[in-house]
């Protein structure tokens, strides 16, 4: 995995918001933007990368990217549910939902369906309180479930998956 | 009608944008407070009593005076945008509809404690809200407001957001300091604290954004009359992000002077409770709070009525009060199992702890364990003094508030509902089929008149 010329000076400008020699900093975006390039996770390979980039020990890296819930660190499906279920999602019925997916894809808890294209990620508070249950999926909020909306979500995803292919 | 000084605009068609921001009296802090000095500036944050939106409430005038300024060595402003305590949402609003309000509020606060280069962490799951924050920044730059030379000041100041990666810990200041340099989100040993050596090891103040947005109004009404709204030390208005068993879950800005009944049952906030069920029990300031039982939530032990601020939610002690904390308002109904919830809490806290501490590190996973089993029938009734044991001994061992914030929600459930812990265990066969009809607890429940 390597950055593309647009990226690299995507880097650059990311490692100017901090003081000369404070470039560590940078760390956590990047581990954002090689997870993106990377398909959805992080190979020894692209936290190498960015160590490499940044000009730190892989040590550095790993210690991080194995810490922050967000970096997955197994390859993971096309698409991931992240479900809340912390205490007022789980008074919303966020436990029906997170059922109703498992059952309807066929797979538990961190697991990713045989096509490739879905991941169920239980997650803890998102932030989303007042729109439960919710999920996230990608860089947004799918909120108000219902059985319903995740059947609407799921052909979504297949559609658009079919489109990109 | 109540008094809107955050989301006066809110529902303005663009607000989001610069001109429509603008047009409704936008910036006019900025103006204001360039005309001022720096020091000038924390006297009147000082005067308004505003304290820190996050949770701990502190003074947040005091802390800004706090931050050490030693010749040469840069000073940073940190915006706390990690918003991740349970049921909390109102920073996301502010940020997601108002950011030009954050953003001014910034540059006021920047220009006061010197800081040349001002971060807003934001938590990593917030993305959508980078975008419309860096676009606000990008318009606030191009009408002058940030930059180099800031309307001809000699000021100078950036902004730049930074995105977290997922870990309720980074909302800890100095766990987000180590995390915005690079690190894992480890809390520091405090002293010394940020406002010595901070972010780079340079003085640094971090504050929450509801705080930051209100140094707006601060600046344009004066810090006294600021000060002349809300009740004793809650001064001003709070945000508060209202969700669980009610009809209309949503972020409200109050001025503390309003009953919780009021809050929970009038149309004007949340509505009432669904399909006419009853209040059981009700955690108000984010999960962290101790949980409250229906009778002690709408009054205070001495019989008064319990009102929606500082001083009044804490009434009373843990023993038979609450807090404020975050403004994340939970509603339990009549159908919410307290053990089922509290199993939740420990859970999340579980994920959460960061492991530097043994006390949190396995007590919360301790916690988790047990709740689990009562939560389906595999409990013992020595499990309950057991839980009670490891909150005791989680609570004020540790480095940082995370191990209070996960022992609280525990030992707040085994005070006021012990009998449904008993329960549990004298009935495990309905436990497990998670009936969470636990009418037989007839005592806290609130019909509203």
């Amino acid at each position: 995995m390597k950055f593309s010329e647009e990226k690299l000076n995507k880097v650059k400008e990311i490692v100017a918001r901090y003081p000369e020699g404070k470039h560590k900093s940078a760390l956590i975006p990047l581990l954002h933007m090689a997870q993106d390039e990377n398909g959805g996770w992080l190979s020894t390979e692209a936290m190498d990368y960015v160590a490499e980039l940044l000009q730190l020990l892989p040590i550095e890296v790993y210690e991080v990217a194995t810490f922050y819930s967000m970096y997955n660190l197994k390859p993971v499906g096309k698409y991931i549910f992240e479900v809340c279920r912390t205490g007022p999602c789980m008074v919303n019925g966020s436990d029906d939902i997170i059922e109703y997916i498992k059952s309807k894809l066929g797979i538990n808890e961190g697991e990713t369906t045989a096509d490739g294209l879905f991941t169920l990620k239980p997650a803890e508070c998102l932030g989303a309180c007042g729109y439960a249950p919710m999920m996230q999926l990608g860089s947004t909020y799918r909120e108000h479930l219902t059985k319903e909306k995740v059947d609407a979500i799921i052909e979504e995803c297949r559609r658009n998956a079919a489109i990109n292919n | 009608m109540a008094i809107k000084l955050l989301l006066e605009n809110d529902k303005v068609e663009g607000i989001r944008y610069y001109d429509a921001y603008r047009k409704h009296g936008g910036y006019r802090s900025v103006e204001k407070a360039f005309k001022m000095t720096p020091d000038e500036i924390v006297e009147e944050v000082k005067k308004s009593g505003l304290r820190g939106r996050g949770g701990a409430g502190f003074p947040t005038g005091m802390k800004w005076s706090f931050l050490a300024k030693p010749e040469g060595v840069p000073r940073h402003l940190v915006c706390n945008a990690d918003e991740s305590e349970p049921g909390t949402f109102k920073d996301r609003y502010l940020m997601e509809f108002i950011p030009h309000l954050l953003i001014e509020g910034l540059i006021v606060s920047s220009f006061a404690l010197g800081s040349n280069a001002t971060y807003i962490y934001i938590r990593g799951e917030y993305a959508w809200i980078v975008d419309i924050l860096e676009q606000a920044i990008q318009e606030a730059k191009n009408f002058g407001w940030l930059g180099k030379n800031i309307l001809g000041t000699g000021f100078d100041c950036e902004i730049y957001v930074q995105r977290g990666a997922g870990a309720y810990i980074c909302g800890e200041e100095t766990a987000l300091i180590e995390s915005l340099e690079g690190k894992r989100g480890n809390p520091r040993i405090k002293p010394p604290f940020p406002a010595i050596q901070g972010l780079w090891m340079r003085p640094t103040v971090v504050n929450n954004v509801e705080t930051l947005a209100a140094v707006v109004p601060i600046i344009n009404m004066g810090g006294e009359e600021y000060a002349k709204i809300g009740v004793g030390r809650s001064t001003g208005t709070k945000l508060l992000s209202a969700c669980g068993n009610i009809n209309k879950p949503g972020v409200y800005e109050i001025d503390m002077t309003i009953s919780v009944e009021e809050f929970i049952f009038s149309d004007e906030y949340c509505g009432g409770i669904p399909k006419g069920k009853r209040l059981k029990a009700c955690i108000p300031g984010g999960s962290s709070v101790p949980i409250l039982p229906a009778n002690l939530l709408l009054k205070t032990a001495k019989g008064e009525t319990r009102l929606m601020n500082y001083e009044s939610l804490s009434d009373g002690g843990f023993a038979t009060g609450s807090m404020m904390g975050s403004g994340g308002f939970e509603v339990l109904d009549e159908d919410q199992c307290v053990v089922r919830h509290t199993m939740s809490l420990a859970r999340f806290y579980n994920h959460e702890s960061c492991g530097q501490c043994s006390p949190c590190r396995e007590g919360t996973g301790w916690m988790y364990k047990i709740l689990k089993n009562l939560e389906y029938g595999k409990g013992k009734m020595s499990d309950i003094d057991l839980l009670w044991d490891i909150q005791r001994k989680i609570e004020g061992n540790t480095i940082c508030p995370l191990g209070d914030a996960a022992a609280w929600p525990v030992a707040a459930a085994i005070r006021h509902f012990r009998d449904e812990f008993e329960w549990h265990v004298l009935n495990p066969d309905e436990s497990q089929k998670r009936n969470y009809g636990l009418a037989h607890y007839a005592d806290p429940i609130h019909v509203p008149a």
